[in-house]
């Protein structure tokens, strides 16, 4: 089936920083299968059109909330959405975190930007499981601290370690400046058994990616979360190639394995 | 099942007949004709607007109608035009929206038209493209609702090719000038001393009962033997090759190759290759509002990779330079597409080296790339 948005009412809105919000969002009828986290929902603005976005928040309920950064046309209207507007959905798609693969080692998470948004869900799973799994490090990375998005919820997860550095400080910031490759020596993990979760801007992914692989932990442990346009989001538009991947199919998330060799060649 | 079915033999006044019944049984009837100089696909009222007499002479940058003193109505190449134009058009409504002045919003899916086709004349590369397009748009997990509907209400009749174009290359690529299965009927041309004729394989049920209601005759073993061997005869006079190479190895190992920046210093990243290449499927969405602002639909439109706007991402485009469209665009069709969908996305019909503006000619460009791996390797 060609799919066909299904209509959602926006019950919360939150502004996380000057250019993005989180919405809350609930069924207005019946509502679209359960999502994973990493996985997405073809958005849609009356008017003005669709674009993916990666759920930042699933509830058993049928809600879900995304975090959307104002880049475009229809993030812009879907920035300026109301509580009672609505939005239409189509999903789920694309792959997701797995998180349950990472049992019994220890989890590294991190985020870059507004790239936390999709892993949120992922902290929160490891934090209800957390028996399951050994250490988990959550290491966020920004321009500004005007850029970090869930900054109070950020310090209250009982993580093993938690890092926060911004690229650009300003006088109020008193954390640590500098790229967020560089929190990663602070991070507790053994990378025999570490499982990486990396979601953010293209060239962040890939130094990150790196170190960790160069720190020892193998290449298909380290999941990123990839991105490239989107129209149909069911493998059937061309749009999101990167190489031999659909990213709405063969993606969003995949293992370094894959795309180190993909995102090595400019402009693939 | 009439696998087995005996093949039959009919004249152009079975040909008429078998038009007349189609449009009799409510098809709308799409094959070649003649117009603007050039043999273009258009739906038709009689098996009289085929061009019959008519041939092309192709080359890179290259297509020219020219009069054939035997008649035929089959024995030209690929045209600029493909079915998917009929199967996958240029525009389609996906679904719409309304607003209601209380904020409701309610959307709708828009009904498929899916007139019910009978394609008369496939050539066997175009055969092959369906099959392709078929597993890109209704083989995976999600179905393009419009055109699975149409695709599968089409009947296909097939001209088998005893006449290859200077441009085509479909036997390099594993296909041949005879039709795989998939057809519904198969025509084959003959114009001789005995006269102009059509040796008529049956590929389906349908096919068959289609047949019982034309005039026909019982194939004889010669009409049988002059068809196979001018087939056999066309497969050895292909006007141009693909290196019978690896080609989804010799893609996948080339994004670097020399050769993809020669390729755009002449490349005007036009998008005619994509237009009428028969299994170029991508498309792009647009969003279409009424003047109410309550009212808005979404469509979805052909698109080319060779547009700039194609890999646009927040930031720019993914694929600025003219070099890394047209590697996109040729590496997909031989080598990732293996990846995607399971098979090769090129059927050898020659139509992008004919309509290249600037006559850039795939089967010299795989071979160059071949020759430079070849220079790398030794060194």
């Amino acid at each position: 089936m060609t799919a066909v948005p299904v209509p959602y009412l926006v019950v919360d809105r939150r502004r996380e920083t000057s250019e993005s919000v989180t919405l809350r969002l609930e069924p207005v009828g019946e509502a679209l299968a359960d999502f994973a986290p990493g996985q997405f929902a073809m958005v849609h603005c009356f008017g003005r059109g669709e674009i993916p976005l990666s759920v930042s928040s699933v509830q058993s309920t049928g809600g879900l909330a995304h975090t959307i950064r104002s880049v475009g046309a229809v993030s812009e209207g879907l920035c300026a959405a109301r509580v009672g507007d609505v939005v239409g959905l189509r999903g789920p798609y694309g792959s997701s975190w797995e998180l349950p693969r990472a049992r019994g080692g220890d989890v590294l998470v991190v985020a870059g930007g507004i790239g936390l948004a999709p892993l949120r869900p992922l902290v929160l799973g490891a934090l209800a499981g957390s028996r399951a799994y050994r250490r988990l490090s959550v290491l966020v990375g920004a321009r500004t601290p005007a850029d970090l998005i869930a900054r109070t919820e950020l310090d209250l997860w009982p993580t093993a370690y938690t890092g926060v550095t911004v690229d650009w400080p300003d006088p109020t910031w008193h954390g640590d400046v500098g790229v967020v490759t560089q929190l990663l020596g602070r991070a507790p993990f053994d990378p025999d058994t570490a499982w990486a979760f990396v979601c953010g801007p293209e060239p962040m992914i890939r130094a990150t990616a790196r170190d960790l692989a160069h720190r020892g932990v193998p290449p298909e442990r380290i999941r990123v979360s990839l991105e490239r346009t989107m129209r149909c989001a069911t493998g059937t538009c061309g749009h999101c190639q990167l190489g031999p991947l659909l990213v709405c199919r063969d993606g969003p998330v995949v293992g370094w394995d894959r795309a180190a060799p993909l995102l090595s060649v400019r402009e693939l | 099942m009439t696998a087995i079915a005996p093949s039959a033999v009919i004249d152009t006044d079975g040909l008429d007949a078998l038009v007349t019944v189609l449009l009799a049984r409510g098809r709308t009837v799409v094959g070649p004709t003649v117009r603007d100089g050039a043999i273009v696909l258009a739906e038709l009222s009689s098996a009289s607007q085929l061009p019959y007499g008519w041939g092309v002479e192709l080359d890179a940058g290259r297509y020219r109608l020219v009069p054939r003193e035997d008649g035929a109505a089959f024995a030209h190449s690929a045209g600029p035009q493909s079915w998917k134009s009929w199967l996958h058009p240029a525009r389609e409504r996906l679904w719409s929206a309304d607003r209601t002045p209380e904020g409701e919003v309610s959307f709708t899916a828009a009904e498929p038209e899916a007139p019910s086709y009978a394609f008369l004349g496939v050539r066997p590369c175009d055969l092959r493209a369906i099959a392709i397009q078929d597993g890109v748009l209704t083989g995976g997990r999600y179905e393009d609702t419009g055109y699975g509907a149409r695709r599968r209400g089409a009947l296909l009749i097939a001209a088998e090719c005893t006449e290859p174009g200077a441009t085509c290359f479909c036997v390099s690529t594993g296909g041949g000038p005879a039709a795989d299965p998939g057809y519904d009927l198969a025509l084959t041309e003959i114009v001789d001393d005995d006269g102009h004729r059509f040796l008529v394989r049956i590929g389906s049920e349908e096919g068959a009962r289609l047949l019982d209601d034309v005039p026909h005759r019982r194939a004889d073993m010669v009409t049988e033997a002059t068809a196979r061997g001018a087939v056999d005869a066309a497969r050895d006079r292909m006007g141009r090759a693909l290196p019978a190479v690896d080609l989804r190895a010799l893609l996948g190992a080339s994004p670097e190759a020399d050769r993809w920046d020669d390729l755009a210093s002449r490349c005007l990243t036009c998008g005619n290759c994509t237009l009428v290449c028969p299994t170029c499927f991508c498309t792009t969405t647009e969003e279409v509002t009424d003047l109410t602002g309550d009212h808005t639909e979404r469509w979805q439109r052909w698109d080319s990779c060779f547009d700039l706007d194609f890999s646009f991402l927040h930031e720019g485009p993914v694929r600025s330079s003219g070099r890394s469209r047209y590697r996109q665009w040729l590496t997909h069709k031989l080598s990732t597409w293996h990846d995607q969908f399971g098979s090769s996305g090129c059927v050898g019909c020659g139509r992008c080296i004919a309509w290249c503006p600037v006559g850039i000619d795939i089967t010299e460009e795989v071979a160059a790339l071949r020759a430079e791996q070849e220079t790398e390797t030794e060194r």
